[in-house]
């Protein structure tokens, strides 16, 4: 690593030796569960690249923006939507969540029976090992589940910009009515955080560049119906999880590029796996980097993960925001409609979300359903019971699996993902 | 053709040989703290033409002796289907893991529950409770069906259970009593994974618990539906194991 990355996290505010040590674990994971896979497309060697920069070069880009004058905003969640960022002229970064850090700290601010993403949010803080954190200019929160809800009070203790986004609860006209007005209300913060007024073709420009990187993906996810399946279900989340904190131009030709191997592996028959693999729909709870852990557990049986109903997946890049409205106020409307449709848990009744997981096991040819709930996570939880029901009602076999981010049930989740998988293969 | 199939377990390791679908040999012996060569000294001298390998140190197994596995939930199945006529539902609690495992009428798994991380309510539980009450494991269910009231253990976590023992006993309550509250508790945990999985056919119940009479009976009152435990409970796995080395052609 070079000096000039050790300086800028000091200068951060970052904790180098925990950090070092953050590097060095998720560095080992990564040889682990991703180097070690075979048969992989030569174009994820941009995605390679990608983590093992991933706490420096993007850093070091997002430092440059705002030498430049632009403004970094730090999320976590898909409601938050990037196309006001941009067009605000700032750039919108997924925040670390998906590793356990400094918990003893955590839990002197969160209940023990809190959700793992939601522990590991504060522990990335406490522990000083986030640079997209401790680099952005406004934390926005956003009221989704009670957990989050909640948490964000503390949150807004220890860290000094936080802005705090309601979200809708009901798919009704006042709930759209109270996401449009967030929206308006998020516009104008970033627009007094950015000095930059949001205008029409500002959000023209922003939306072209975000429907384009959902496109990229889009296309990535159509090209994994076949079989045998030309992309790892690990490498497909990579993608999806990148997603949320690269530059979104060179994103987008990265994973057109990705995808035009893949066209051509296709035609060769040739695959991350084997033709006939048994073809695995992941359901449920986001995966933020770098929780790989029941991807790797599933693939590692022999089966392969062909699509991920999943905030970190479709969930969260479904639907194009409509670009043909000509003043700021159509297109605002345009936004406020798109992220409208997304099916998360937290609202109810939320009869979308089953829908979408019966068409994507068809689309996606898939012979199974897994579905992943974060323990302490209510509304996946509560959902995957009747999720579960619907779907062996339809004869589809599915598997619940609650977890959290420790290593310690991986025993017991590979018996019971096997198990699954054996279940499917006779 | 001789097929062997050897179940490493969290408490116990269990081989059985078949030839012609007979069995022809089966061993046990603990897993201790080395169970790769514990599983050694078990195949000793034994002859087979192949072997797979089940449980939880199958992944270890596979690697030390170069053999195919299968999960115990699949062993079970296949090891259960081949003792009974038309088997439903299987029930197996070991060590460490509670399965509760549903078959169609042709022998294919449907569906399965099992415990996640922890060991509450299973073969471990028991052991570390009979302890805690002065019992060999082999006293305890039967030191269990003698006891009268109906006393209620609330907790099912193994640290705490114990804790609570121990107030009961501070108490002056019947070791007895506390013995059978505590067998409820784990009967109770088994019956949620059952009625999970199953309609209402009968049950084979496999494991080194199904050795509790205590448990099988509660098992039986409060399902209304017919328990059967097979000869040898600890076998099942391997059995299955050997029957599917038979398969692997």
């Amino acid at each position: 690593m070079s000096d000039d990355y050790r300086n800028m996290w000091r200068d951060l505010g970052l904790d180098l030796k925990a950090h070092d040590m953050l590097l060095e674990i998720l560095g080992k994971a990564y040889q682990d569960i991703y180097l070690a896979q075979k048969d992989r497309p030569e174009q994820m060697g941009y995605f390679d690249f990608v983590m093992s920069e991933v706490h420096g070069l993007r850093v070091k880009e997002l430092m440059d923006e705002k030498a430049a004058g632009r403004k970094i905003i730090g999320s976590y969640c898909v409601f938050v939507p990037e196309e006001i960022a941009l067009a605000g002229n700032a750039t919108l970064v997924g925040l670390c969540s998906g590793a356990d850090f400094a918990m003893e700290e955590v839990e002197k601010l969160l209940p023990r029976n809190t959700c793992a993403l939601i522990k590991s949010t504060f522990g990335f803080k406490l522990g000083k090992v986030c640079p997209y954190l401790e680099a952005a200019d406004m934390i926005v929160g956003e009221n989704t589940c009670d957990g989050k809800k909640k948490a964000y009070e503390s949150l807004n203790d220890i860290v000094p910009n936080l802005y705090v986004m309601d979200i809708p609860q009901m798919k009704t006209e006042p709930g759209r009515s109270l996401l449009k007005a967030e929206y308006y209300r998020f516009k104008e913060a970033v627009e007094n955080l950015s000095g930059v007024k949001i205008d029409a073709a500002g959000l023209k420009k922003s939306i072209e560049m975000v429907n384009n990187k959902r496109k990229a993906i889009h296309r990535l996810y159509s090209l994994r119906k076949a079989d045998p399946a030309p992309i790892s279900g690990l490498d497909a989340l990579l993608a999806n999880q990148v997603f949320f904190y690269d530059n979104p131009v060179r994103f987008t030709e990265s994973v057109n590029k990705v995808c035009d191997e893949l066209e051509s592996r296709i035609e060769k028959k040739s695959g991350a796996f084997p033709e006939g693999a048994p073809r695995i729909l992941m359901s449920g709870c986001p995966m933020a980097v770098p929780n790989w852990k029941l991807p790797w557990i599933v693939e590692t049986t022999g089966a392969v993960i062909v699509g991920e109903e999943s905030c970190v997946g479709e969930r969260g890049s479904r639907n194009l925001t409509d670009d043909s409205g000509g003043t700021a106020e159509e297109l605002m409307d345009a936004v406020v409609d798109r992220y409208f449709n997304i099916d998360c848990a937290i609202f109810t009744p939320n009869p979308d979300r089953l829908n979408h997981i019966i068409q994507m096991y068809k689309e996606y040819r898939a012979d199974g359903v897994i579905h992943f709930g974060l323990q302490f996570c209510q509304p996946y939880l509560m959902e995957a019971i009747p999720v579960e029901k619907a779907l062996e009602s339809k004869n589809i076999p599915v598997l619940r699996i609650e977890t959290d981010y420790s290593m310690e049930d991986v025993g017991q989740l590979k018996t019971r993902v096997e198990a699954f998988v054996e279940m499917l293969k006779s | 053709m001789r097929y062997a199939g050897i179940d490493i377990g969290s408490r116990t390791i269990e081989l059985v040989v078949l030839k012609d679908l007979e069995i022809i040999e089966k061993r046990q012996t603990d897993t201790g703290f080395d169970p790769m060569t514990r599983a050694g000294e078990l195949l000793d001298g034994l002859e087979y033409d192949r072997i797979l390998a089940t449980g939880y140190g199958r992944n270890l197994f596979e690697i030390s002796f170069d053999a195919p596995t299968v999960t115990e939930i699949k062993a079970y199945g296949v090891g259960a289907g081949s003792l009974f006529h038309n088997v439903g539902t299987i029930l197996d609690i070991g060590g460490q893991d509670t399965k509760a495992i549903a078959l169609n009428e042709n022998g294919k798994i449907t569906k399965f529950e099992m415990n996640d991380r922890c060991a509450a309510g299973t073969g471990k539980f028991l052991e570390i409770m009979a302890r805690s009450l002065g019992y060999t494991i082999d006293q305890f269910g039967t030191e269990a069906l003698k006891a009268t009231k109906n006393l209620q253990i609330n907790s099912m976590c193994t640290v705490f259970a114990e804790s609570e023992v121990t107030s009961l006993v501070a108490k002056g309550e019947d070791p007895q009593e506390i013995a059978l509250g505590l067998h409820r508790s784990v009967v109770r945990r088994a019956v949620g994974m059952l009625k999970r999985v199953s309609a209402d056919n009968d049950i084979v119940f496999a494991g080194g618990v199904a050795k509790n009479p205590c448990i099988r009976r509660l098992l039986e009152e409060t399902l209304k539906r017919q328990v059967l435990v097979p000869e040898d409970p600890q076998m099942v796995g391997a059995l299955g194991a050997a029957l599917l080395a038979g398969e692997n052609k």
